[in-house]
């Protein structure tokens, strides 16, 4: 049997003719990132060489700008290992930063191909660029950046192909919770998208979907490499690549179809997303306090735009905080040329610089005891944006904004022109 | 041979539970005081150095944060589970914690009960009811690793990274 992309990846990097699942590879990692949240005492220990300074990024993106004292010293302890180290892709805080997974996408740091690496869970996001990317742990970072190596277990994949169009006011969020709701947990699975579909698919509706594999609990989430993808790679990254196709005959453990003609927008209701999402008929009305469009996975351009229409002639609900950290600060600068951070403000928004922010609890937008939050972002397990009796539901940013409008859990159809059914 | 009294946990026990996000920063003694704060509050008062650890489905899901850490520095002597997330065994490996996948063990053991794992033959024996289990086995090196104390220690005898220096007493401010 032949090889799936992410099996012909890793052993390309490992330099082997083949790997199959329940291997143990050794393999080159062609970009390790780090971001703040390693630089603090808990986790770094002082490095005294690194494999290649140039295979290295730097990224400040979880607490920013520090606040507090412990998160200012983390970024000077990070600050000190750019400089010691002649680290050139380094995204400090100003006009070239953002969150890490997406400063990888605005920057193609990600190449087709390639292996890339960071500690954040949430690296997975660059499988959209048809790069083996994952989440590694902290230990497991510095290894990487002083070695130039990390190791994989190689687990089977599920492979979905993705065939039809999405109906207007339906985003990938809800492609990902629908796959959440009929496949559930993808534990020690990878996951490959590809499909008649793809060409219909912005980068930033892709990058939606390989970012939630993580929540699907799948190892690698990789993507099918078209036109498209290879063209915005070329226009922001010089430097040579290879992408990886399927073989034919690659060794699948399931091959599942997606009809994108069938998703309807879903919620999911507090505490995980696995098996547990609903239409969002069967919980509107539901009153919030907060509503969040932002994070690795919802900060992007089609997402703020979606929002801006959504919002556009509107005002936010009495008693809702509307919060939208766009994902990047170029992505901020070219939504406020596009005129939707206008529209967002105008509506009450509150549109805050690019940050991990209020999706990890960290700060700005933190919950208090019994508060409802509808949020476009990573994850709603219990506790995970402040206080552990705060609800958590997860939708598209249609549906976010559309709820930040009406104080209530809504439908997006009823702000887009659209019916209302659900 | 290890064996330790067993701490029963169910499935989808993520890193938020493990450890909550306010502790994430904070120096290790404070954080170990929050784990399993919203799910099992008081437990960490009643685990000892060297009991286990028996989880359901998905142990440890969710984000790359160093729970397994904290779990190694409450003393915990092992971790079975049916099955635990990638990511998470990972940094078992990165901090010296022993874990292993192990099906049918969440149905195999009562809490309080004590479990004998062999890391030789990768298997898991419920000592009040004799049932044996198997483990999945774990590759050797990543075996080596958990058991000597992960990462770090590797790195410092390479002379890559600096020795750990005692840290000096905190003042951060968590606002």
């Amino acid at each position: 049997m032949g090889m799936t992309i992410v099996e012909k990846i890793l052993a390309r990097a490992a330099g082997l003719p083949k790997v199959a699942p329940g291997d143990l590879v050794v393999v080159n990692v062609d970009t390790t990132v780090l971001y703040d949240s390693n630089f603090f005492p808990v986790y770094w220990r002082e490095v005294l060489k690194v494999a290649d300074p140039k295979k290295i990024v730097v990224v400040f993106d979880h607490r920013v700008p520090a606040p507090d004292r412990s998160c200012a010293q983390a970024q000077i302890v990070g600050r000190e290992f750019v400089t010691r180290f002649h680290i050139e892709r380094f995204h400090d805080i100003g006009f070239d930063q953002g969150i890490a997974h997406v400063i990888v996408a605005d920057r193609a740091y990600a190449l087709p191909g390639s292996v890339l690496v960071c500690s954040d869970s949430h690296t997975g996001s660059a499988g959209a660029f048809n790069c083996a990317a994952r989440g590694i742990g902290g230990p497991d970072i510095i290894y990487a950046a002083i070695t130039g190596k990390t190791w994989f277990q190689i687990c089977p994949t599920v492979r979905y192909d993705l065939v039809g169009k999405l109906k207007a006011g339906v985003m990938t969020k809800d492609v990902f919770l629908s796959v959440a709701e009929t496949y559930g947990d993808h534990a020690n699975h990878n996951i490959e998208f590809g499909g008649f579909a793809l060409g219909d698919l912005s980068l930033d509706a892709r990058r939606t979907l390989s970012t939630m594999g993580t929540e699907l609990n799948a190892e690698f989430s990789t993507f099918e490499a078209d036109d498209a993808l290879l063209d915005y790679v070329r226009e922001r990254n010089p430097a040579p690549f290879a992408p990886q196709y399927p073989d034919a005959d690659a060794d699948y453990q399931d091959r599942r179809t997606i009809d994108l003609d069938m998703i309807e927008p879903l919620v999911a209701l507090p505490d995980g997303v696995i098996r547990n999402s609903v239409p969002v008929g069967r919980v509107a009305g539901e009153p919030i306090q907060q509503a969040f469009i932002g994070s690795c996975a919802n900060g992007n351009m089609d997402d703020l735009a979606m929002a801006a229409r959504v919002v556009a002639g509107r005002r936010v609900a009495p008693g809702v905080r509307f919060l939208v950290t766009p994902g990047s600060q170029a992505i901020y600068r070219q939504a406020l040329k596009a005129g939707y951070i206008e529209t967002l403000m105008e509506a009450g928004a509150v549109v805050t610089n690019a940050t991990c922010g209020a999706c990890g609890g960290g700060h700005m937008g933190v919950l208090g005891a019994n508060e409802t939050c509808i949020t476009a972002s990573t994850r709603n397990f219990k506790g995970r944006m402040g206080d552990p009796t705060a609800r958590i539901y997860m939708a598209s940013p249609a549906t976010v904004a559309a709820s930040a409008v009406a104080g209530v859990i809504t439908h997006p159809g009823e702000f887009l022109g659209g019916g209302t059914a659900s | 041979m290890i064996t330790g009294r067993v701490w029963t946990f169910g499935d989808n026990i993520n890193t938020d539970l493990i450890m909550p996000g306010p502790a994430l920063y904070l120096p290790e003694e404070e954080r170990i005081r929050f784990i399993f704060q919203a799910n099992r509050p008081g437990w960490v008062d009643q685990v000892r150095p060297g009991d286990f650890i028996v989880g359901g489905r998905s142990f440890g899901f969710g984000s790359s944060r160093p729970a397994a850490l904290s779990l190694r520095n409450l003393g915990i002597g092992c971790l079975l589970a049916e099955s635990i997330n990638g990511l998470f065994l990972r940094n078992c490996v990165n901090f010296g914690l022993l874990a292993l996948e192990c099906p049918g063990v969440s149905a195999a053991f009562e809490e309080g009960q004590t479990a004998e794992v062999s890391i030789e033959e990768f298997t898991v024996c419920n000592r009040a009811t004799a049932k044996m289990l198997k483990a999945v086995p774990v590759p050797d090196r990543l075996v080596a690793l958990m058991r000597g104390g992960g990462i770090f220690p590797l790195l410092e005898r390479e002379g890559l990274i600096a020795p750990e220096q005692p840290r000096a007493p905190t003042n951060a401010s968590h606002g």
